[in-house]
């Protein structure tokens, strides 16, 4: 997995609540076999017209925010389906940093597999970054998750919290599956506990 | 309990008892009994498996079907090009990693949902995961059952279990009688209605109270199944002798080890006086039937009721949101959800297809017409057999309904089932969200009976003026 440290980047407003994975990647891209190449189809169906055509009020079309890495978002963002794919499209338009009051469970838990770091502020915080990135000479955000901060002027710093192991796996780009292969040993004790214990479910 | 020990509610039991490892290491292993597989959220976990070369360490602890994609009508012949990678795929990952797979012809292939229960895995006490928001449904068993991304997928697969927070531990008791043509999906949309799309956010809810012991395990599967569109981690009941009996026989069900398993499963409910974090009552003697008129679960009213009127809501977010959901669903603050038209019905998905929904919403539709195009899809190839030694499907068909092979169908719109633009449906699925039946789709949410009788009228219609 790709490492995050820090970022620096300009951050699109999209504010809209409920977000739900449905409208981040619609089911119709989802009969793909590869994690890859989803980004064009991020929000398909409000960023798109009928032609095909980019919609000009849609956020992530307007010029200052195509390029955007971070998205700031709505309450409940990413609720609904648990499809990943929502977080790869995300990550491969090149969003790397959502920052919002609310995130739905299993979205937030996929954005750290893929090296995207969901931010959580109370919904004051996130109110006044709306405010100010939606100024194109203060649309940059600087993001340092080592110690936690956002930097949205010179002088004024936003300060975040998260889970430490989350953010250890997010600094050190670490795989998961390789970390609990390494505690095999306590699994396979775990799981001759159980053959005795709940003989039912030996299968 | 022994004396020693501050009560414990089901969830802290469960999470307990699969605890690998250490309690304070900083990233908790939580071992998974039971991980269920689909052709859409598996294939790119197999692919990583494949690439470091990794095995499944239990595959069999592991079932996969085909039910997102599969096409309800000429199934021997998949047209969709990119559907037909996607299931072929899923049989060719479970026979290279020696996974037990139901075929697309197998009369036990069926979402995956259904199935579990159906098939007798589904027991009291065990975590459950699929890569699947609505594996929630199997919480009505007394199981810890949860959707996972594709990543945990892979990690399950590799490692048969989970990096864990444990969730917070939320209670919603039901008070009262239910009424007359009010079901277990009335009582869930007003659930997610009173506490919200977020409502359980980070918590496991467990339902109780005396309507939950009443209701059927069918009907329990409804409450829990929509338990992730209240943005809850899971849905817990509590096993009891309504849950044992569903258990019993079924192919998979404990067999030599039955008396020992029931014993352990006696112990599950949670303690008396255990802590939960949050903890709501609701009162549903005079609940209505419920229908969704917007496009988040939550926008949820009494068919008695009418379209609200953005301007009331103080909440700046929420009102920008409500003015959305109206737009994109064409309706006008104020309209009486009754005078809605109706252009489909879809009866079907893991939250109604079983064979008690079917068996209500036949008798709503018996020696009726609809007024709409309609499609009933059996949960799986047994409940569609089942339905049709009782006669079911005869009535459908009479009826007007098309009677369709097994699958999620136009919950998702994944498969040729799908919602035209502008179209209205009324539909027993869990998500109202935008273009989730079909590009342009417009969905209302409402049990198996309250949809059977919109077909029957053209318009949405309180099921009860039919009975």
């Amino acid at each position: 997995m790709e490492k995050f440290t820090k970022l620096s980047g300009v951050a699109a407003p999209f504010t809209r609540i409920n977000v739900d994975t449905d409208l981040i990647i619609p089911a119709e891209h989802l009969k793909t076999i590869s994690r890859l190449g989803l980004g064009k189809h991020l929000f398909s169906y409000i960023r798109y017209n009928e032609d095909g055509s980019p919609k000009k009020e849609f956020i992530l079309n307007q010029d200052r925010y195509k390029k955007s890495t971070i998205l700031v978002t709505g309450k409940n963002f990413g609720c609904g389906s648990s499809r990943e794919h929502a977080v790869w499209a995300l990550s491969d338009f090149g969003i790397k940093c959502l920052i919002g009051s609310e995130f739905a469970d299993i979205f937030y838990n996929n954005c750290f597999k893929n090296g995207i770091l969901p931010i959580i502020l109370d919904q004051s915080y996130i109110d006044k970054i709306v405010k100010k990135i939606s100024f194109e000479k203060t649309s940059i955000l600087n993001v340092n998750l080592e110690k936690q901060i956002i930097t949205i002027a010179y002088d004024e710093f936003l300060k975040f919290k998260i889970d430490p192991y989350r953010k250890k796996c997010l600094l050190e780009g670490a795989d998961d599956i390789t970390l609990t292969l390494n505690k095999d040993s306590l699994i396979s004790k775990f799981e001759s506990n159980l053959k005795k214990k709940f003989p039912w479910l030996d299968r | 309990m022994s004396q020693n020990q501050s009560p414990k509610t089901l969830f802290d039991k469960i999470w307990n008892n699969h605890l690998v490892g250490n309690k304070d290491d900083d990233n908790q292993l939580l071992y998974i009994d039971l991980h269920l597989v689909h052709e859409v959220t598996s294939p790119q976990a197999f692919e990583g498996l494949r690439l470091l070369k990794r095995k499944v360490r239990q595959p069999q602890k592991t079932l996969a079907v085909p039910d997102h994609n599969v096409p309800t009508l000429n199934r021997d012949n998949i047209e969709d090009e990119l559907s037909k990678i996607q299931l072929e795929m899923l049989e060719k990952n479970t026979k290279d990693f020696g996974i037990e797979f139901f075929p697309i012809n197998d009369v036990r292939q069926g979402i995956v949902h259904i199935i579990g229960p159906e098939q007798g895995l589904t027991q009291p006490g065990m975590t459950i995961v699929c890569g699947d928001s609505h594996t929630s449904t199997h919480g009505a068993f007394g199981a810890l059952a949860f959707g996972i991304g594709t990543s945990e997928v892979e990690h399950v697969l590799a490692t048969q279990t989970l990096i864990q927070n444990p969730a917070k531990n939320m209670r919603i008791n039901l008070e009262g009688n239910m009424p007359f043509g009010v079901t277990a999906k009335d009582l869930i949309l007003g659930i997610i209605g009173k506490i919200g799309a977020a409502g359980g956010t980070g918590h496991v809810i467990e339902y109780s109270g005396a309507v939950i012991q009443n209701l059927s395990m069918e009907g329990r599967m409804t409450i829990c199944n929509m338990s992730i569109e209240a943005g809850a981690r899971a849905g817990l009941i509590a096993p009891d002798e309504i849950t044992f009996n569903y258990i019993k026989n079924r192919p998979r069900a404990p067999k030599k080890n039955w008396d020992k398993a029931i014993n352990f499963w006696k112990d599950l409910p949670s303690d008396k006086g255990a802590k939960y974090d949050k903890e709501k009552i609701l009162k549903v003697d005079k609940l209505d039937p419920q229908v969704t008129w917007g496009t988040s679960p939550q926008d949820v009213v009494s068919i008695k009721g009418k379209v609200p009127d953005p301007n009331t809501e103080s909440d700046i977010n929420r009102k920008n949101g409500m003015e959305k959901s109206l737009e994109y669903m064409d309706l006008k603050p104020g309209t009486k959800l009754e005078d809605i038209k109706i252009d489909q019905v879809f009866i079907g998905s893991c939250t109604n297809s079983r064979i008690e929904d079917l068996r209500a919403a036949a008798k709503i539709v018996k020696g009726k017409s609809v007024k709409t195009k309609a499609m009933v899809v059996p949960g799986s190839g047994l409940v569609k057999q089942q339905a049709e030694k009782e006669g079911l499907d005869k009535i459908f068909k009479d009826a007007g309904f098309e009677w369709r092979d097994s699958g999620c169908s136009m919950c998702l719109a994944m498969n040729a089932d799908k919602l035209k633009p502008g179209e209205r449906c009324a539909s027993t699925s869990n998500r109202n969200f935008e273009g989730r039946q079909g590009k342009g789709g417009r969905s209302h949410l409402m049990s198996p009976i309250m949809a059977a009788a919109a077909a029957v009228a053209g318009h949405l219609i309180d099921v009860r003026e039919l009975i």
